[in-house]
């Protein structure tokens, strides 16, 4: 008499009532895959934003921080405004020993004007950038062959240079650069290695010289024209109280307000990161909040129909009880049926929001903004168990409740 | 087969309580033709369910075939049910998304009986009825003599030793009605006890033994 849940024989009991209850059967699916549809739509569509921003935080080390002098704007020290701030080798040593916290500091020197760069016959115009060994942190900069520039180098005013990788494409091909000379403005430079940096464009097509080599050779004297550093693993509030060291020690020694952001203008990413690291949290809280609220009107929907199931079915049930069902088979029929249904449903909803989500994201590739729309796959099945789970329990309670009604009741009901 | 002791049956609607059988005491043998008469509100039908479990009692004791109807689990209920009883009903109750044969193979899902076999034989008593032809027929599809014959088909299916009809005639025209209590001799005559609660008198007419429910109790008006 006992039918297990596997027996064929129910199953095809619930398949005959399933195919002559089709609009039955498709509201209740339809609340169920909707539901889980949208849900996997709004994750998606937060993870999407959420890379797109993380996208524009590429290319840099996220703990990085750079200094770069400007023009004074408030007249400090007996100096008037609109005096130009120039950093030094001196700059650099000082900051270096006296300021604990940073990580990795590199002072830099830029090539003004077009620099025409040839290897062979092939010519072409490129960034020419002098940096110490620790810029290779604060750029992120990842080395495919050769080595970056080290301490040696700088040390030795070694004229070397690490390429970019577009650079070494355009001159070199597919050949390996590192050990032949290239000539910028007339002077040999070796080639040392060549990178990649996520930058963009213009972060790929220069090349990085020793800092010392760049003042020697292109007349920079002791200058440096920025200084790049990482902080460590310090918080938001540790860089922030780094920055104002920095400040103050420079606005000392260099005569400036050291609230003058004009003559010293100081970047500090982790701060830039953290505003939007804070709004995405808000973001997905919100998205997160949105879903939650799907996902019960969808359980409030298939608790609706189970409901609606069960009372249509109440005199059916009584037929079955007067021919000698029990109470048990009744509810094991029904919720059989609605566990089946919501499965179901619940795939498709399932694979129709994940398909669209990377439709989508083929469609909208090189959105600034937008970038990569996914869902978490196990997010997205544990939210379809759980809807499928409730949605049951829901059903559970009308269908124990007309199951154990007296048989002559459930058939006076029309 | 069936005896009845003191059954009482009350049944509370708000705040009053209905006296529906008094002390009602009946003795039914095997094989018997019985049908009970009796004006709406008389109590028949609650006797009925009564009979064929479908309803509980509140003092005195039911035997069926010498086995104590009282307080049964939802489980042993529907196994008598299932056993015992066939039912058959006024507006025949078949299931409206299943043809004839799957209506009259129905009892035997319950038995555990494998889909191949319970059609095979629901088609047998559909031939006893006079219905095979009409097998792959919905309900609706179906007049109301014809869904009848289903349910009487439905109902000897699980070869029960006791038949209930409850006004098994009623919806139906009186050449048809003559039709239907036909069928309801010939079961009798394969040794099942049948039940027939009816208010037409020509019907009752048609059985062995009437017995009328007067405001809940027994009055035995013939007995053949």
């Amino acid at each position: 008499m006992k039918r297990a849940m596997f027996d064929l024989d129910k199953w095809q009991e619930i398949f005959s009532t399933i195919r002559k209850n089709k609009l039955r059967t498709f509201l209740t699916g339809f609340s169920v895959a909707w539901g889980i549809f949208m849900l996997i739509l709004l994750l998606g569509a937060g993870e999407g934003l959420q890379h797109g921003t993380e996208n524009q935080f590429k290319g840099d080390a996220l703990n990085s921080v750079w200094i770069i002098p400007g023009k004074t704007s408030i007249p400090y020290g007996g100096y008037n405004a609109d005096r130009e701030i120039k950093l030094e080798n001196s700059d650099f040593d000082d900051l270096k020993k006296n300021v604990s916290g940073i990580e990795n500091l590199s002072s830099r020197k830029y090539l003004n004007g077009i620099t025409q760069i040839s290897y062979g016959n092939k010519t072409g115009s490129f960034g020419v950038l002098g940096c110490h060994p620790e810029e290779k942190e604060a750029e992120q900069i990842e080395v495919l062959g050769g080595r970056f520039i080290n301490n040696l180098d700088v040390q030795e005013a070694r004229k070397v240079a690490c390429l970019g990788k577009d650079m070494k494409i355009e001159l070199f091909g597919t050949s390996n650069p590192v050990g032949e000379y290239i000539n910028i403005n007339g002077i040999p430079f070796k080639v040392i290695g060549f990178y990649m940096d996520e930058g963009g464009d213009r972060d790929v097509r220069r090349t990085w010289i020793p800092i010392s080599t760049h003042q020697g050779v292109f007349g920079g004297a002791n200058r440096v024209d920025r200084m790049a550093m990482t902080t460590g693993d310090a918080s938001v509030e540790e860089a922030g109280a780094i920055v104002q060291n920095i400040r103050e020690r420079l606005s000392k020694k260099l005569n400036f307000d050291p609230a003058d952001e004009k003559a010293l203008y100081v970047r500090n990413r982790a701060e830039f990161y953290q505003k939007f690291a804070d709004l995405f949290a808000g973001i997905r809280l919100f998205i997160w909040f949105i879903g939650f609220g799907t996902i019960c009107a969808g359980i409030v929907g298939v608790s609706n129909i189970m409901m609606i199931v069960v009372k249509e079915r109440t005199k059916e049930i009584g037929i079955r009880k007067a021919l000698g069902a029990s109470s048990s088979s009744i509810v094991g029929l029904i919720m059989q049926e609605s566990i089946f249904i919501t499965t179901i449903a619940g795939y498709i909803g399932l694979t129709l929001g994940v398909g669209l989500l990377e439709w989508s994201g083929d469609f909208i590739q090189g959105n600034e903004y937008f970038s990569n729309p996914e869902v978490d796959i196990g997010t997205a099945i544990n939210a379809t168990i759980l809807l499928i789970i409730t949605g049951s329990l829901a059903g559970l309670v009308p269908a124990i409740r007309a199951a154990s009604i007296q048989p002559v009741n459930a058939l006076r009901e029309d | 087969m069936i005896s009845l002791k003191n059954i009482n049956k009350y049944y509370s609607t708000g705040n009053h309580e209905l006296h529906v059988l008094k002390d009602v005491n009946l003795e039914i043998g095997s094989g018997e033709l019985v049908s009970i008469m009796g004006s709406s509100g008389s109590g028949k039908s609650t006797l009925l369910n009564i009979l064929g479990i479908l309803d509980a009692y509140d003092s005195g004791s039911y035997h069926l075939d010498n086995t104590l109807i009282k307080s049964l689990s939802e489980k042993k209920a529907a196994q008598y049910r299932n056993e015992f009883i066939g039912f058959i009903f006024q507006s025949f109750h078949l299931l409206g998304y299943k043809n004839a044969m799957e209506n009259v193979a129905l009892p035997l899902y319950y038995r555990g009986i494998s889909r191949k076999k319970r059609n095979i034989i629901a088609r047998e008593y559909l031939d006893k009825v006079g219905l095979l032809d009409w097998a792959e027929h919905m309900p609706n599809e179906l007049s109301g003599g014809q869904q009848q014959r289903v349910s009487i088909a439905r109902a000897l299916i699980s070869e029960p030793k006791l038949i209930l009809a409850d006004e098994p005639t009623g919806a139906l025209d009186s050449q048809t009605s003559e039709n239907v209590m036909n069928l309801f001799r010939e079961v009798n005559k394969l040794g099942i006890t049948v039940l027939i609660v009816t208010h037409e008198h020509d019907i009752a007419n048609m059985t062995d033994r009437q017995i009328t429910l007067i405001d809940g109790k027994i009055h035995e008006t013939s007995h053949v």
